[in-house]
């Protein structure tokens, strides 16, 4: 038996699993329209390398990878591109972002695709198919798993993430349930990328099903599956890891630093779909629960709207009054029926008033410090809101208000029913955009200066040359009067002309040098804060 | 509405009801012992909370029902209802209250912004302002030399006459910590004090039954969770150590330890002063440093002091220090363990 560490804090809130675990999942039909926002991951959109009207197979690379941290997006099935416009997305922001919209031509006809040795593959070759396959992590934070992986060789441990602390959810459960020689598969080519010591599979101890079909599937493989108390929020990663190792991800550090990886198990099911079958990211389980008839697990095509996972869960009942795509612990609420699922999307909650009241009004804190019981972070929640209120940004940094997971237990337990992450938001939000202005100011100022100094140089050189030309006609002038043979001018002439290639070269590792020391004398303390 | 979506259902007001309950055993044990008078001043006390409670909203334009109805004006009121001398005119507890319900708590910017107890600044202005009523306790049932009946306590409340050629020193008597202090200055042993009938087993007859009223109230919060055991267990402590070393030191002028612990208001603060949230420190280290410095100062005011208990003012002395002991008792966040 492994030793099981602990976290500090968590919370157990009722779990709402059994709604929707039960149910084998279903595969839903092709949908009347899918919207593929370009963004579904972090880092930069994926840039679009199709038009309206283009004809599009399944599985057809719709989207590309752009940058160092992007994921590729892929048409779900074939059909006609009919636009590519703004369209509204489930982002806290509320803004509408760019997507493809597709319109299926209900034949669902694949390109061309085959599974592929990927121990023939070179690390490089297998990561780029993964990043051109559009990977993501699929436990809800979209982080490409390229990315994930570049770094990561001969590790000390890799971790799967079963745990799926968030009540309602049961994706990973079905999953796991379902697909666990699939999602052994998709281990196997995480361990082969990343050659990692241990090979550890996190599940909590609430889902008995999904534990032993996962020990099953693992038998002889050298996986271990390390069944983990329940309680919220031990899917986070960091959680997971010093549940699983003792070990702490270092604060503003990633688990790489100490040795570790981890993965979510419909990232390896994704994988193995991928390098097994050469399928492409276009759908994923999701979770359809709460307010509705029969909830249940549907494996939907990215991009479908909500509106229909919700008919296909029996529809939602009559007192149902909106969305929560997520967990309710950390998802967001919409309203919107027509938003589509993205690669991030594991569960969507149909809400009423019976199952999440609205809260009371809040009332001030006091102090009463259960949100420091229960944060797993380990931070002063009471201090972060105190100072957050206040705009007191700097102090509520130096009080490690980026360490928070934003896992949502202090406002669980807060009786005084403060949202407390949405000040926690708010102030990391305000932190980013100072940073944005001050960058943006000081890049305007060394251009301004830099442009000051131009100005000062051409001048000078304009004089220099105004001096040598009368320098030079005096000689002349000279010559002429004692009568001598007249000189061969040579000056300027001397010099070859120089290469204007070579120049702006050498301009602008001067501009960059020049820029360096501007930059240093005008905030010695950039240096500091980056590191 | 903002994630989490779900709660946990708890309030400040359940919270506060949950202390108000804890405090009956103690109060039922009071009533015991000494009689009813006490539930007059609390009855008093509480009224005047809530009717200062809602002008105070009022005036500084806040919402009143959410407020009246958090409990925490009431648990001020009761606290400082118990610190007082339950035979004192209507108007010392009123004043108190009121003093305490505007200016410590909505001066400062109401629930939650106080620095100080209330109830602790309430009393602390009592006793600076109107010390002799102060020191008029009720004598435990049988120890008086006279005893007044409830309709004559009332009159002299709301009155403020005795009856007929009766004195209020007649029917009051010192605190058993008062009694101590003046009975070692007549350079009494301390054997000789003890066995006086004001005293019982462990401190004052009578009043050392409240302290264990207190006691059990307080394992109900902390059963509850309400408090957590740093606060309540740290002072005691602390209370025992020095009032130990001292009677170690000199057993024929320094009472026993057990004494302090049942004596005086040291079980009320331990378990319901000390644990107020709002003016106690938020970190693990700085309660252990705050109801140390509290069980410290409790005893030398106690001992070397004017006042007749030293549970008040220690208590006010370490509101003071709250905010500088949370800023150097911060604990290193997760993932900062290693860090220097």
């Amino acid at each position: 038996m492994r030793k099981l560490h602990t976290f500090h804090g968590g919370i157990h809130p009722a779990e709402h699993k059994l709604e929707s675990s039960a149910q084998p999942s279903l595969r839903a039909p092709l949908p009347q329209r899918l919207v593929l926002p370009l963004k579904q991951h972090i880092g930069s959109a994926a840039k679009a390398l199709v038009q309206a009207g283009d004809k599009v197979l399944k599985g057809q690379l719709l989207a590309a990878a752009e940058g160092m941290l992007s994921a590729a997006i892929h048409a779900p099935t074939s059909g006609t591109v009919a636009a590519i416009d703004f369209h509204a997305v489930a982002h806290p922001s509320g803004l509408p972002e760019l997507c493809i919209v597709l319109q299926p031509d209900g034949e669902d006809r694949w390109l061309e695709h085959a599974g592929f040795d990927y121990r023939a593959l070179p690390r490089d070759e297998l990561l780029n198919r993964l990043r051109d396959a559009g990977i993501v992590g699929l436990g809800g934070a979209t982080f490409p798993t390229h990315v994930k992986l570049n770094n990561a060789q001969h590790i000390q441990t890799l971790i799967l993430n079963g745990a799926e602390c968030e009540p309602w959810i049961t994706t990973d459960d079905r999953l796991m349930c379902e697909r666990a020689a699939e999602i052994v598969q998709g281990i196997e080519i995480l361990r082969y990328l990343a050659q990692p010591a241990d090979t550890l599979i996190g599940i909590e101890d609430n889902k008995p099903q999904a534990i032993a079909a996962m020990q099953q599937a693992c038998a002889g493989s050298g996986i271990e599956v390390v069944v983990i108390p329940t309680l919220y929020p031990s899917g986070g990663e960091k959680q997971l890891i010093k549940i699983l190792t003792g070990k702490e991800v270092p604060s503003g550090g990633r688990p790489l630093n100490i040795g570790v990886v981890c993965s979510n198990v419909a990232t390896a099911f994704a994988i193995h779909r991928m390098v097994n079958h050469g399928e492409p990211l276009i759908s994923r389980l999701i979770t359809v629960t709460g307010n509705v008839k029969s909830p249940r697990n549907i494996e939907a095509l990215i991009g479908t709207p909500i509106a229909e996972l919700v008919q296909l869960a029996g529809g939602a009942l009559e007192d149902a009054n909106g969305y929560i795509v997520g967990g309710p612990m950390m998802g967001l609420e919409v309203t919107n029926a027509q938003l589509p699922v993205v690669k991030g999307s594991n569960c969507i909650i149909v809400k009423s008033d019976k199952l999440f009241p609205a809260p009371p009004p809040a009332l001030p804190c006091i102090r009463c410090t259960r949100c420091v019981q229960v944060c797993p972070a380990e931070l002063q929640p009471q201090d972060l809101y105190w100072f957050a209120r206040a705009k007191n940004l700097g102090k509520a940094q130096s009080y490690n208000l980026f360490d928070c997971i934003e896992c949502g237990a202090c406002s669980y337990v807060c009786p005084s029913n403060i949202p407390l992450v949405q000040y926690y938001r708010f102030a990391k939000s305000e932190i980013w955009a100072n940073e944005r202005d001050k960058e943006a100011a000081n890049l305007a100022r060394e251009r301004h200066e830099f442009h000051l100094l131009r100005i000062e140089r051409e001048k000078q050189d304009k004089a220099d040359k105004l001096a040598q030309k009368e320098k030079a006609a005096l000689a002349a002038k000279a010559a002429a009067a004692t009568q001598a043979q007249p000189i061969p001018s040579q000056p300027a002439q001397s010099q070859p002309a120089p290469d204007p290639a070579t120049v702006s070269a050498t301009d602008a590792v001067a501009i960059d040098a020049l820029r360096a020391q501007v930059r240093e004398i005008a905030h010695p303390e950039a240096k500091h804060t980056k590191e | 509405m903002f994630p989490p979506f779900t709660t946990q259902a708890s309030s400040v007001r359940e919270i506060m009801f949950k202390v108000l309950l804890a405090l009956l055993p103690g109060i039922a044990l009071y009533v015991w012992y000494f009689g009813p008078a006490i539930l007059v001043s609390i009855t008093l006390a509480s009224l005047t909370a809530l009717a200062t409670e809602a002008v105070m909203l009022k005036l500084r334009r806040r919402p009143l029902a959410p407020f009246l109805s958090d409990n925490s004006a009431l648990l001020t009121a009761w606290l400082l209802a118990l610190s007082i001398p339950p035979l004192a005119p209507w108007w010392l507890v009123v004043v108190g209250t009121m003093f305490a319900i505007s200016v410590a708590k909505h001066l400062y910017g109401g629930l939650g912004s106080n620095p100080f107890n209330p109830a602790m600044v309430g009393y602390a202005v009592l006793i600076i302002s109107f010390p002799a009523y102060m020191t008029h306790w009720l004598a435990p049932q049988g120890l008086g030399q006279l005893e007044l009946n409830f309709m004559q306590q009332l009159g002299y409340i709301f009155g403020g006459h005795f009856p007929a050629g009766v004195t209020v020193d007649a029917v009051s008597m010192a605190t058993p910590l008062d009694t101590l202090k003046t009975q070692l200055h007549s350079a009494h042993s301390m054997g000789d004090i003890l066995q006086m009938p004001v005293y019982g087993n462990l401190g004052g007859k009578g009043s050392e039954m409240v302290a264990l009223g207190f006691v059990i109230g307080g394992i109900y919060l902390l059963a509850n969770r309400i408090i957590s055991w740093h606060l309540p267990l740290t002072f005691l402590a602390a209370l025992f150590a020095t009032a130990g070393a001292f009677y170690l030191f000199d057993p024929a002028h320094y009472a026993p330890p057990l004494f302090h612990w049942f004596s005086g208001a040291a079980m009320l603060a331990a378990f319901f002063i000390l644990t107020d949230p709002v003016t106690s420190p938020t970190t693990i280290r700085g309660k252990f440093i705050f109801a140390a410095g509290a069980g410290f100062l409790t005893y030398i005011i106690r001992v070397f002091g004017g006042f007749p208990d030293g549970v008040a003012f220690a208590t006010l002395l370490m509101n003071m220090c709250v905010p500088l002991i949370d800023a150097y008792t911060q604990p290193k966040v997760f993932g900062k363990k290693g860090e220097q």
